[in-house]
């Protein structure tokens, strides 16, 4: 498998030809720093989909530091704006990894179309590598077709199913998802959900219903419940994160489809904003493109200008 | 949806209301916030600066200046540029003279298509047209299978090949199974990808030559953020669009995405996505979104999904209601039970005039909420229903027993309908907005 850095590298390739691009731009331009430095900075964090609270505190803690330092020249800042990117994705790092349980049950939520099956299907394939025999559990009991396409999806990465009647209780289907892993012997527990608009209160309480329930079924469960959320998506994140939240308690996030967007910089405001982990990032449309959440490696593949790929 | 930004547009002008006049440097702070509003509302940030230099060169005319009220000017010429941005008016379904109409929806994965082409042939089927589903998208795991369900919900034929991998063909073969029906539409879902790729355009292309569509609609995700511009530039470019169907709007979405595809592409919005239910899909009024952005409420919206839902009579005497200067449990119930009908409550007081839902964020009326309510009123006497006020405790609490319910929620409900009928009151007034959106409706 490549290593990570090529990975990311190559997942974000549209956001790197953007925004790196753009900030290549107003780094080498010509001239002293200046407000007009500063504004057009601004901008190409706007462009990126940094959202205007974020962009607006990164300005501003980069402008405090170049002034600190006496910098005078736009190339010199850049390592300022390295630091003030890293830090606010580190405030997105795992502090610690989830509690184990056995089987160790994950309750993945979202908006609809934001690629929580295909999520799931990568997911499955990481533990399955893991050696961890995931059960993936259809509860989108409502989507037309849903279940096919996570049937195929699991059959991909090997993973086994509890599948049930369209139209039948989601929480149900979990309940009986959990039994079945049990009886199976297998150690981790994927349960899928229908998508649902986070402003939805019937579909949220239904949410709230699985939650509940898979901790009937096996005490501490859900072990983690993971947020998949569109990396397309402007400034909802914010919306989504915390009206799930209410629902469910998100303890990740998983950022899709971040491959698709040249605006990978909404990874910058959701960390700064969302105030929960990212766990994975979606990179590409194979099972295994999917990659652990790290600061560093993510800080750098936003910043570094998109000619020196070559050197790693 | 869309409220969001309305309410910090409100916050902004209600800051100039009361002033006299307006000075260069005011006109100048007000934009910055409604630019601050914008982008906060995801509407991409170049649009943003073209739309509040547009905005600046009009405002800092004579006309504002010297205006008597002048905050009103001011909100007027935002909101004109607002509906000149969204499309000026209204835009249509192609119906060809040649049957089958044929409608090509493209957009990329997960923007809700098939979902969306479901909704349209709803749609036409409601006008008594006979529609052909082409499930042309061969590449997403069970797409054909959604695109079938879908289609028997709504009792609309769907062609499809399984396991068949040319699209194009699966295209022409849908059109000559549409010609052979006699279908009035047929409506063909197409693959997306996760992003504009030169893989999908090209089949998109092939797709585009084998049924001639006499219309393609970009189907764009509502929630998107800063890409909606580029995303639309490219499949304008390469497709030459006639229109844009805006999804997942029934949120709390600000719908930038709006403005930035409008902006980029110049093509007009048709639609808007609602809801998950297949009605939920409605015509887009440029004029109608602008003033729900200002939190002007959207009239035109609220009278269309009555028209839609409630029989025209029925409709006028809902109107009447409305503006009928006493308001009972009685109306209060009845008027739940009709309004029921035209889908959730909370979507339907958002179209409200003046309100934008602040008014009555804390009015959660769900669908379980409106049996209770039933069951409430049901449990008191005509003479409370017409005079709520005559309710003390040991009547409420009487209530709550025969309700099944508890004080407390009889209390709520009495506060929810107390909060109503003021609010059809100011209906009642001439739709009293706040000041400075006076004289613009």
């Amino acid at each position: 498998m490549a290593t990570l850095w090529k990975r990311v590298v190559d997942g974000m390739r549209k956001t790197r030809a953007v925004f790196g691009e753009g900030l290549q731009q107003v780094f080498q331009r010509s001239g002293k720093i200046d407000d007009s430095f500063y504004e057009e900075l601004e901008e190409v964090l706007l462009g990126a989909d940094v959202g205007l609270e974020t962009a607006v505190s990164l300005r501003e803690r980069f402008q405090r530091r170049v002034r600190e330092a006496g910098v005078s020249e736009p190339e010199e800042a850049r390592e300022f704006l390295r630091e003030v990117v890293t830090e606010t994705l580190a405030r997105a790092a795992a502090n610690d990894a989830p509690e184990r349980g056995s089987p160790h049950v994950i309750l993945i939520v979202g908006v609809n179309g934001v690629g929580k099956t295909t999520s799931i299907g990568k997911l499955a394939w990481h533990y399955q590598q893991a050696g961890l025999r995931p059960l993936v559990v259809a509860s989108d009991t409502y989507r037309a077709a849903a279940l096919e396409q996570l049937s195929i999806w699991a059959e991909r990465a090997g993973a086994e199913l509890i599948r049930s009647k369209p139209g039948s209780d989601p929480a149900a289907v979990a309940y009986d998802g959990i039994s079945a892993a049990r009886a199976r012997g297998c150690g981790v527990v994927l349960v899928d959900t229908a998508g649902r608009l986070q402003t939805n209160r019937n579909l949220m309480a239904e949410l709230s219903k699985i939650h509940r329930v898979l901790g009937k079924a096996e005490p501490g469960a859900p072990h983690e419940v993971l947020l998949v959320l569109d990396a397309t998506i402007g400034q909802n994140a914010l919306s989504q994160a915390s009206l799930f939240s209410e629902a469910v308690e998100v303890s990740g996030i998983v950022l899709a489809k971040l491959d698709g967007s040249a605006r990978g910089g909404v990874i910058l405001a959701i960390a700064d904003r969302l105030g929960i982990p990212v766990r994975y990032v979606g990179l590409g449309e194979t099972l295994e493109d999917l990659a652990e959440f790290d600061p560093e490696t993510f800080a750098r593949a936003l910043l570094e200008p998109p000619g020196r790929d070559a050197q790693n | 949806m869309f409220e969001a930004l309305a309410g910090r547009l409100e916050e902004t002008f209600s800051r100039l209301r009361g002033r006299g006049k307006l000075s260069p440097e005011n006109i100048r702070e007000t934009l910055r916030e409604v630019r601050r509003a914008l982008l906060e509302a995801d509407v991409n940030y170049k649009v943003a600066r073209d739309f509040i230099r547009q905005v600046e060169g009009r405002a800092l005319g004579v006309t504002v200046l010297r205006s008597l009220s002048p905050g009103q000017q001011l909100v007027k010429v935002v909101h004109e540029a607002l509906v000149e941005l969204l499309g000026g008016e209204t835009a249509q379904l192609a119906e060809s003279a040649e049957i089958p109409t044929r409608i090509l929806f493209v957009g990329l994965q997960g923007s809700g298509k098939t979902t969306t082409v479901a909704k349209v042939a709803a749609r036409l089927k409601k006008q008594g047209k006979v529609v052909l589903l082409g499930a042309v998208d061969v590449h997403r795991p069970a797409a054909v299978d959604q695109l079938q369900t879908l289609g028997s919900g709504i009792g609309a034929q769907v062609y499809a090949e399984p396991g068949e991998r040319d699209a194009a063909g699966v295209a022409r073969r849908g059109w000559e199974q549409a010609r052979k029906l006699g279908a009035d539409y047929y409506l063909v879902d197409t693959a997306g990808r996760l992003q504009i790729d030169e893989a999908m355009m090209a089949e998109l292309a092939q797709v585009r030559a084998a049924v001639d569509p006499h219309q393609i609609l970009l189907v764009v995700d509502g929630l998107t953020g800063q890409e909606a511009v580029a995303v639309s530039e490219a499949f304008h470019e390469r497709l030459t669009l006639a229109g844009v169907v805006l999804t997942k709007m029934e949120g709390d979405g600000r719908g930038g995405a709006a403005l930035s595809t409008r902006a980029a592409t110049g093509v007009p919005i048709l639609f808007v996505g609602t809801g998950e239910g297949i009605e939920a899909l409605e015509p887009f009024h440029p004029a109608g979104m602008a003033s729900r952005i200002l939190g002007m409420g959207d009239v035109l919206a609220l009278v269309e999904r009555a028209q839609e839902t409630v029989d025209l009579e029925e409709a006028a005497q809902l109107q009447t209601r409305l503006a009928k200067e006493e308001f009972t449990l009685e109306h209060f119930l009845r008027q739940m039970r009709e309004v029921r009908k035209m889908g959730p409550l909370e979507d339907l007081i958002k179209l409200i005039p003046g309100l934008g839902g602040k008014a009555l964020k804390n009015v959660a009326v769900g669908e379980k909420d409106i049996g209770r309510v039933e069951a409430i009123v049901l449990s008191m006497t005509l003479h409370e229903r017409r005079r709520p006020e005559i309710l003390n405790g040991s009547r409420r609490k009487r209530i709550a027993r025969g309700s099944g319910t508890s004080v407390q929620e009889v209390n709520r409900l009495l506060r929810d309908f107390d909060q109503m009928r003021r609010m059809f009151g100011r209906l009642r007034k001439g739709g009293k907005l706040p000041n400075a959106f006076q004289g613009l409706s």
